[in-house]
């Protein structure tokens, strides 16, 4: 294959059962001289959650960042080992980086709309990518986004007022609605809800609830709470480390690490 | 505190004193100081905004008349025998006819007793000589109007349109008793009934008392620095001046540095050369009737002497004359809109300084903002942070602080001599202009860039935009408020730059209205210093117009700029 | 033609894309997320293939054209016109103004001769440019939609151009600079070592001489005037017009700063500041005219009421109206560095008792001096750079005098005397205008360079 295109072939690595979706390995991460992430290795199951936990700069965004390759942006920052989507490596330089983005969606901590208006934030991203040739079928796509955000009863009246004006927990939607409209396979979460109110949070882990029926979601969160109402699997960062990866059940009432058993009982963090 | 040990260091501490005499006058003249030093931001302040207003309304007073002009209403009949005997009527032989007889024929009927070559050329040349362009063109428009009386205006020459907006310059005052003259032309005598002019003699003889005081003091002055010439000239000079000023009823002559009095009687003036208490001898400016005894006459003064004014007595009285009978009109000077440079300073205007200067703006704009921006975009979004970036960083900080001149030096050497582009082009004005705003614009530039939020470019990505979609989609939006301001901002500093336009010549004379970027031309600023250097006051009067226009335009730019600075630019 | 060819150039380039679009998407064959990269970017990227050759080609091939044009045209023309500067000069006009049909009167053979090889050589070459034009659109063109598959990756050699295009145009600021040092010290080379030329200086002439009179060079025929270029006379000049001018800004700037940064209310601050701005943004040359008519006369006759003899163009009136130039540049970066001081500073005089005024005489300032030293520099660089104000309203002849009330001239005025005008790329005088430039360059570059490395230091030891 001359021009590598991830493709939608099934996984082949042989390292892992075939449901899984994000396949690392060794990754280590330095941001300039401070080596923020060492040796993790990981397996994401296909359409289920995955939460990130951990104290404050454990290296656990840093990774989520490394498997749409977000880091790439930070000049100091330089990335080693191996991440496979799909059984394809996104570090091999034939990867366009930005059609990998196109299939690994992120939300952000904070919700950062353009300031444009509703329907230019969700449209953008099915017009960069050409999934859509009429105005009808954008038109589609972008309800559809918005439906599927369960932001459409809200806003289908004022489409076209500026994304800033919505409240925080609805920007934070209308910023999963953007990432959903271009149909990414897998979803970042960086801290979705840590800039919400418990309402809007709620609704939030209402919505992640809908969405793994379709999408692999990865999500980072602060809150313990958080990654064992809305998770299938946990995974514990501390110091750049990942500590224990496994079902959530089994990470908040049987952990196997001291560290993790400390920080889900509240010791540090 | 009795604990404290009365020994050791603490007990050569002097106890802090702030109740005697000696610590409130120390607190006092502390106070003073302090008053003092704000005293002084304050007279800082107020002595800048002095020295704005006195610029502004210096500026504004001398260059406000320029916007009005004076012409003669006259009524003017062009007959076909002026065109062309034969009867041709086209826009040619019409722009081709010499009108000279027609307006000398129509002048000479609203002034009386002009006779003579010399006082027919004396009266013409109170106009322009471009007086009859708004006549012939509208000849060229309508032909059927030849041949028939129009009311039409002609303009008057610069010295005229002076002496008009210079107010105060003539005074008149009824004079006391009858008046007689002894003719009605050529040099006559005014005898009076009793000694009218006794005061007015008076005022002459304290004038020369007056200056040969002025002398004295220079004689000793002289005197001191050891001119022992130019002290004795002086001392001379100002034993004559008192002397004359001593005789008390003596005649005095009265010479062009003393103000002109004339008689007015009968409708006519005559130019006082001789002056007793009840009797004057002089010429007849504008001729009278018959010479009878006048009860009703004025004496009438040109207060500025002859010597100090570039027009005569007796194109003032011309003039008066044409004023007195309602011949002058003012109106607005769209000639100063219309028109290109001239040589004549009543015909010349500002149209083509302002094409040309639209002309080097639409080639720095179309230049600098581009590449302004571009550069910005890549030095703050793209570039690797290294030395050459670091360098790149340092050259464009240092070339904002580059003398403008060098700019000029850069073009003449790169763009004239090297590239060989046409000289006093806007297209060779335009590019040192663009290079000379360039920094500001990129560091501006910059400056929006960067003040838009990392997380809406994280946005892009997110979704599977590229660095550069993500930059040219959202940020650079994002940016344009302030990329806008600092363009405005820029492009005033362009707008009234001069010295290195000076460089690549774009000062030469130009009369025709530039039609390219590669045609001659000036720009206004140039224009301005072209006309501040001619020695006419017309001239310096419409150097003042130019800059008022051009304060209007920069204050125009920059309002336009904290507008959009006000309305449009978003804080994050 | 200019126009022909740039109208062709836009839609050609127009066209390029539409084409480039409409064949992505025939290949993609209404499926449009299977091509990797949207037809625009196939669009883009064929308009510019189409475009910077043709901008490419026309931007440095016209100038080559005129110049082959008009050497064209001098190779008919006998070499004693050619060889001679000021002949040449003729000869280019009327040899232009004939071949535009501009020539008044009946044209001599020669120039006949000479505008017609200018014409034929123009026409020709332009022909050529236009051709060449047209071939690289065809070829970048063709490269490009010869291309156009699912898998080609037209955004990113898209951008890859972008990219290209963004890096020159941070150049251009880069290469402004080098052009400038290029020229400037290629001609003082010149100036100084040049043996073609007739009456270059040595160098120490030039730094120590003390008489400036470059206009003798012209005048080589009457005899007793001697060329002269001393250059301390123009150095005295300017450093006097300088320093009133630093007179005057200096404590104005720097009080009105410091009452606007410590002491004035918002409602002052209000005021006062666009009061600065508008000062600020008054050009130059309105400056100059105000020097020139108003001020030098006040001065004149103010001096002459005390006794005194005073130059109509005296250097006391350019320094004080160059002052108030500078008065907003040194009070908006003095206000901007006492701002920068920290509060805790003057908490910690507050707390000893000190007034105000002591507050900031004896931490503020100290704290804010090499901001305040720098911003004094970068004014001075201004003083020394500025020309429309002395060029109106200061002296022409240079003179070595320290009394502002004589008339002195400065680095820029001879700049400008020199330069405009007529003049000749191989002459002592024309080149000695360089040497000025070289000199005023360089002292300028030298203030700015400490001055805003004082203020980058300072800036960081408060950030």
């Amino acid at each position: 294959m001359s021009d590598a295109v991830i493709t939608q072939e099934p996984a082949r690595s042989a390292a892992v059962q075939s449901r899984a979706k994000v396949v690392a390995r060794d990754v280590n991460v330095h941001y300039g001289d401070k080596h923020a992430l060492q040796q993790v290795a990981i397996d994401v199951p296909e359409k289920a959650v995955t939460a990130f936990i951990g104290p404050s700069g454990c290296g656990k965004s840093t990774f989520l960042r490394c498997i749409n390759r977000m880091n790439d942006t930070i000049p100091i920052c330089r990335v080693t080992g191996h991440i496979e989507v799909d059984g394809r490596d996104i570090y091999d330089p034939e990867i366009d980086v930005v059609q990998l983005r196109a299939r690994v969606g992120m939300v952000f901590q904070k919700p950062n709309p353009f300031p444009k208006s509703i329907y230019e934030n969700v449209a953008y991203g099915p017009r960069l990518h050409g999934l859509a040739s009429t105005k009808a079928e954008l038109d589609a796509v972008v309800e559809d986004a918005l439906r599927r955000a369960s932001l459409w009863n809200e806003v289908n009246d004022r489409l076209d007022q500026p994304g800033t004006g919505l409240s925080g927990g609805q920007q934070q939607r209308l910023c999963i609605a953007r990432a959903i409209a271009v149909n990414p396979e897998i979803i970042l979460m960086d801290e979705p809800c840590s800039a919400l109110d418990p309402i809007a949070t709620a609704r939030i882990e209402e919505l992640i609830d809908e969405l793994i029926e379709n999408f692999t979601i990865i999500i980072v969160t602060h809150s313990m709470q958080q990654a064992a109402r809305v998770s299938q699997r946990t995974a514990f960062f501390h110091m750049g480390r990942l500590v224990e990866e496994g079902p959530t059940e089994q990470i908040f009432s049987n952990p196997k690490d001291r560290r993790t058993q400390d920080y889900i009982t509240g010791r540090f963090g | 505190m009795t604990d404290i040990p009365a020994s050791g260091p603490a007990a050569l501490r002097p106890a802090l004193d702030v109740t005697s005499d000696a610590a409130k006058l120390r607190i006092r003249a502390r106070y003073r100081s302090e008053r003092r030093f704000r005293a002084l931001g304050i007279v800082a302040l107020s002595l800048t905004t002095l020295f704005l207003a006195f610029l502004l309304v210096d500026v504004i007073r001398k260059g406000l008349p320029v916007f009005t002009a004076h012409s003669l209403v006259l009524d003017v009949t062009v007959p076909q025998d002026a065109i062309d005997p034969s009867g041709r009527r086209d826009a040619a032989a019409i722009r081709g006819a010499d009108l000279y007889p027609v307006t000398r024929d129509a002048m000479k009927a609203a002034v009386p007793g002009v006779q003579g070559r010399s006082a027919e050329r004396t009266l013409t040349r109170l106009l322009s000589v471009g007086a009859t362009a708004d006549l012939v063109e509208r000849l060229v428009a309508e032909p059927q109007l030849i041949g028939t009386p129009l009311r039409t205006r002609l303009l008057l020459s610069d010295d005229a349109d002076m002496f008009f907006k210079a107010k105060h310059e003539v005074t008149s005052a009824p004079g006391r008793g009858v008046a007689t003259p002894d003719g009605v032309s050529g040099t006559v005598t005014v005898t009076l009934s009793e000694p009218g002019f006794a005061a007015r003699l008076a005022a002459v003889k304290a004038a020369h008392a007056a200056s040969a005081q002025v002398l004295r003091l220079e004689a000793e002055r002289s005197a001191r620095q050891g001119a022992v010439e130019r002290a004795k000239d002086a001392a001379t000079k100002a034993d004559a001046l008192a002397a004359k000023a001593a005789a008390k009823d003596a005649a005095e002559t009265l010479d062009d540095t003393l103000p002109s009095l004339l008689v007015a009687l009968g409708g006519g003036l005559v130019k006082i050369e001789t002056l007793e208490a009840s009797r004057a001898t002089g010429v007849v400016l504008l001729p009278f009737a018959e010479a009878k005894a006048y009860a009703d006459w004025r004496i009438v003064a040109f207060e500025r002497p002859a010597s100090e004014r570039k027009i005569t007595d007796q194109e003032i009285a011309y003039l008066e004359h044409l004023r007195a009978t309602g011949k002058v009109e003012a109106h607005f000077n769209t000639r100063f809109f219309t028109s290109g440079d001239s040589r004549e300073p009543e015909l010349a205007g500002i149209r083509g300084a302002l094409v040309g200067t639209a002309w080097t703006m639409l080639v720095t704009l179309l230049l600098c903002v581009p590449i302004g921006v571009l550069a910005a975009i890549h030095l703050e979004e793209f570039a690797p942070k290294n030395r050459i970036t670091d360098l790149i960083e340092v050259n464009i900080n240092n070339l904002a602080a580059v003398p403008s001149i060098v700019f000029g030096l850069l073009g003449l050497a790169i763009f004239l001599n090297f590239f060989d582009l046409p000289r006093s082009a806007p297209l060779v004005g335009g590019l040192v202009l663009a290079l000379l705003v360039l920094p500001t614009i990129i560091i501006a530039s910059r400056a929006a860039i960067k003040s838009v939020p990392p997380s809406i470019k994280e946005a892009a990505l997110g979704v599977g935009a590229s660095q550069q979609q993500a930059v040219f989609h959202h940020v650079l939006p994002a940016a344009v408020p302030g990329i806008m301001t600092g363009t405005i901002i820029g492009m005033a500093h362009a707008l009234g730059e001069t010295a290195p336009l000076l460089l690549i010549g774009m000062v030469a004379f130009i009369v025709d209205v530039p039609q390219a970027i590669t045609d001659a031309s000036t720009v206004l600023p140039v224009q301005i210093y072209l006309w501040s250097d001619l020695p006419e006051p017309a001239f310096q009067q419409k150097t003042a117009g130019a800059i008022i226009l051009m304060l209007v335009f920069l204050f125009v730019m920059n309002a336009a700029a904290i507008v959009i600075r006000r309305r449009f630019e978003r804080r994050w | 033609m200019t126009l022909l060819y740039f109208l062709i150039m836009a839609l050609l380039t127009a066209g390029a894309f539409v084409a480039a679009r409409r064949r992505a998407v025939a290949v993609a064959g209404g499926h449009q997320a299977a091509l990797h990269s949207r037809p625009n970017h196939h669009g883009y990227l064929a308009a510019f293939a189409v475009l910077l050759p043709m901008l490419a080609i026309f931007s440095f091939g016209m100038p080559f054209v005129e110049r082959a044009a008009k050497s064209a045209a001098f190779a008919t023309m006998p070499a004693e016109i050619t060889a001679d500067v000021l002949k040449r000069a003729v000869a280019t006009r009327d040899i232009e103004n004939f071949a535009t049909g501009k020539f008044a009167g009946e044209a001599p053979r020669a120039v006949k001769e000479a505008a017609a090889a200018l014409t034929s050589t123009r026409e020709n070459g332009r022909a050529t440019v236009f051709g060449l034009g047209l071939l690289t659109a065809a070829a970048g063109f063709l490269l490009v939609r010869g291309r156009i598959t699912l898998a080609f990756r037209a955004r990113n050699r898209f951008e890859a151009v972008v990219r290209i295009i963004l890096i020159a145009c941070a150049a251009i600021a880069v290469l402004t600079t080098i052009g400038i040092v290029f020229s400037v010290l290629f001609e003082t080379f010149r100036f100084f070592f040049d043996p073609s030329l007739k009456g270059r200086p040595t160098v120490s002439e030039f730094l120590f001489g003390t008489e400036w009179n470059p206009q003798a060079a012209m005048r080589a025929d009457q005899g007793d005037i001697r060329t002269a270029f001393g250059f301390l006379p123009l150095l005295t000049g300017t450093l006097l017009i300088t320093l009133i001018a630093m007179l005057v800004a200096g404590p104005l700037g720097l009080f009105s700063a410091i009452y606007l940064a410590e002491y004035a209310g918002p409602r002052v601050r209000g005021a006062a500041k666009p009061v600065l701005e508008i000062l600020a943004g008054i050009p130059t040359v309105v400056l100059g005219f105000f020097a020139a008519l108003t001020v030098a006369p006040l001065v004149r006759a103010a001096g002459e009421r005390m006794g005194l003899d005073v130059a109509s163009e005296s250097a006391l009136a350019a320094g004080l109206v160059m002052g108030m130039m500078i008065i907003p540049f040194i009070s908006s970066l003095a206000d901007d560095v006492i701002n920068a001081v920290p509060q805790s500073l003057r908490d910690g005089a507050y707390a000893l008792g000190s007034t105000k005024s002591e507050t900031i005489r004896r931490v503020v300032l100290p704290a804010a001096l090499p901001g305040i030293v720098s911003a004094f520099m970068l004014a001075v660089s201004r003083a020394v750079g500025e020309t429309m104000i002395v060029v109106m309203a200061a002296g022409l002849a240079a003179k070595l005098s320290f009394n502002p009330l004589d008339a002195v001239t400065t680095i820029t005025v001879q700049i400008k005397t020199i330069l405009v005008g007529d003049q000749e790329f191989d002459s002592a005088k024309t080149l000695a205008a360089f040497a000025l430039g070289f000199v005023l360059f360089f002292v300028t570059l030298v203030l700015n360079v400490i001055a805003l490395q004082i203020v980058r230091r300072y800036r960081e030891q408060y950030d």
